[in-house]
């Protein structure tokens, strides 16, 4: 079973829809252990992104996903504007030309745009961030896909590992970013960024499983 | 919350119009995307100077365009950093062909977003030269943090990088002095109270009413110490030996002292803690060559203070006194 442009953009829609109704969540977080926009300035950005993917002629994939990222660059402001928008954009230029995917590709796509938010915020496994839920996510994927499960199983097995990692950031001492600053402190709190990705890769599941 | 605005959505937007309604004879607002110029820009020939950072820090960095200063800042939403697209059209809007120096507060939203732009002007031909102001005591700069971040310093590097430029110095030159001044300046701040951002409409931290916040940063994020409420005296021990200590300023330094409001503590208060300043610099042997008192990095309406120290030189000296004149600092003109 492939993943459609339909549905493609159920997972764009999706993404927008989770961080509207999780934007005072986000925020809350983030107020714990960085500046308290995180939700808001999300929420801006993808308002934006929603308003502009319905109406895209004849777009592909690729089109959709580098519409998406260049919006939130232009949106969101912060931190997570360059690093959704290079995530977006990196998932963009893996899907170049398709109308369609496979597990196999879509599990490409999500490498190529982890590998590429990890290159813009240099940041590793366990620094406390995004990473920790979209790098186990996208481990997972793979790893089902190579095992030839089905695009149900290895979508339900990234976004258990995607919301395992989110999990993980709890005791984590944050070594990027904002939460940085708080040293020590910053333990026992949940990363926001975690949060938002382990969102995004939930809203993939969801829309990719759904019939359109 | 309590606020004297009228939308959430409209503070920025309006805010800027307010600006130009205000000071349309010293700077020109774009909106969407928002930023400043200098009413004169671009400066054919000049090092361009641009800035920003998120909202609610006024008047840096608005309102430090002018002559004498910056030519353009990039206001983003309250404390969230300007898009790419933002610095880029702010960045060719004041390119007067002699170089754009950014000039970058260290956050990681900063840094990304104006290294974003800073290659998209790079692949538009416009050469851009990055210094980050890094000058925060209250943060341990190591591999395991993003780093020291960028404060009061910055108020001090835009005003004697902007005299350099307004001299027509290179763009090297330029960027080499904003590093000399980085280098040379240690700031800490503290807080009484926390600061409500518009949008999210309560406090971003619980303060209780004896206590305060060591080693705050200016967004409202906590600082690394929370301790029982003491004197100003005290604070200002507090805040001044680890400034004094870091660099370290030395018997005979002289220095320009910046005792800046968070934009809650009033000058009466700013006062005194400037006369504890002076005594305990006097003690240690460094002297007050050049001062700033008030309030001119703010976070929002955040009661509290910081201390910035600057080392200076005879250059550095020199442009500070240049004259200057924009909406927050003028003088010489």
């Amino acid at each position: 079973m492939a993943i459609t442009y339909d549905q493609g953009l159920s997972f764009v829609q999706g993404f927008g829809a989770a961080i509207a109704e999780n934007k005072a969540y986000l925020t809350q977080l983030d107020s714990e252990i960085g500046d308290a926009d995180h939700g808001t300035n999300m929420d801006r950005g993808m308002q934006a992104v929603l308003a502009k993917v319905g109406s895209l002629e004849g777009a592909d994939l690729s089109q959709l996903f580098k519409t998406t990222a260049m919006t939130l660059i232009s949106t969101v402001g912060g931190a997570s504007g360059p690093l959704y928008g290079t995530l977006f954009l990196g998932l963009g230029t893996a899907t170049t030309g398709k109308t369609e995917l496979s597990t196999e590709e879509w599990s490409q796509a999500l490498d190529a745009a982890v590998q590429a938010v990890r290159a813009r915020g240099k940041a590793e496994l366990r620094d406390k961030t995004m990473i920790d839920a979209l790098q186990p996510a996208a481990d997972a994927l793979r790893e089902s896909a190579q095992d030839g499960a089905t695009l149900e199983v290895a979508l339900a097995a990234c976004e258990r590992a995607a919301e395992q990692g989110m999990q993980a950031t709890i005791p984590l001492v944050a070594r990027k970013g904002r939460a940085s600053y708080l040293g020590e402190r910053s333990a026992g709190h949940q990363d926001p960024g975690a949060t938002s990705s382990w969102l995004l890769v939930r809203a993939a599941r969801q829309a990719f499983t759904a019939d359109t | 919350m309590k606020k004297l605005i009228n939308r959430v959505e409209d503070v920025v937007k309006e805010e800027l119009e307010g600006i130009v309604a205000a000071h349309s004879d010293l700077v020109r607002v774009h909106f969407a995307p928002n930023y400043v110029v200098r009413a004169d820009a671009p400066v054919s020939g000049k090092t361009a100077l641009v800035s920003g950072g998120g909202s609610g820090h006024e008047p840096m960095h608005g309102g430090f365009v002018g002559m004498g200063m910056l030519d353009a800042a990039c206001p983003g939403e309250v404390f969230t950093s300007p898009t790419p697209d933002q610095i880029l059209e702010a960045t060719k809007a004041v390119s007067g062909g002699a170089g754009v120096l950014h000039i970058v507060k260290n956050y990681t939203g900063d840094i990304l977003n104006f290294e974003m732009a800073a290659d998209l002007a790079k692949a538009d031909d416009i050469e851009v030269e990055a210094v980050v102001i890094n000058d925060d005591v209250a943060v341990q700069d190591s591999l395991y943090t993003a780093g020291r971040r960028g404060v009061g310093t910055t108020v001090l590097a835009e005003k004697i990088c902007g005299a350099a430029a307004e001299a027509h110095a290179s763009l090297k030159d330029v960027a080499e002095l904003c590093r000399r001044v980085n280098a040379n300046g240690r700031s800490m701040g503290m807080a009484l109270t926390s600061c409500t951002v518009p949008a999210a409409g309560k406090p971003t931290f619980d303060l209780g009413e004896q206590e305060m916040e060591i080693g705050i940063g200016i967004h409202g994020e906590p600082g690394r110490e929370r301790r029982a409420l003491a004197t100003a005296d005290e604070v200002t021990e507090m805040l001044t030996r680890p400034i004094v200590e870091d660099l370290p300023f030395k018997r005979g330094d002289k220095v320009l002292a910046f005792v800046n409001s968070m934009g809650g503590t009033p000058l009466i208060e700013l006062y005194i803690v400037y006369r504890a300043l002076a005594r305990y610099l006097d003690g240690v042997g460094v002297k007050i060559e050049r001062r700033l008192i008030g309030p001119y990095i703010t976070s929002l309406e955040m009661a509290g203070c910081s201390i910035t120290l600057l080392r200076l030189d005879d250059e550095m000296t020199r442009l500070w006194d240049a004259p200057v004149n924009t909406p927050g600092l003028r003088w010489g003109v």
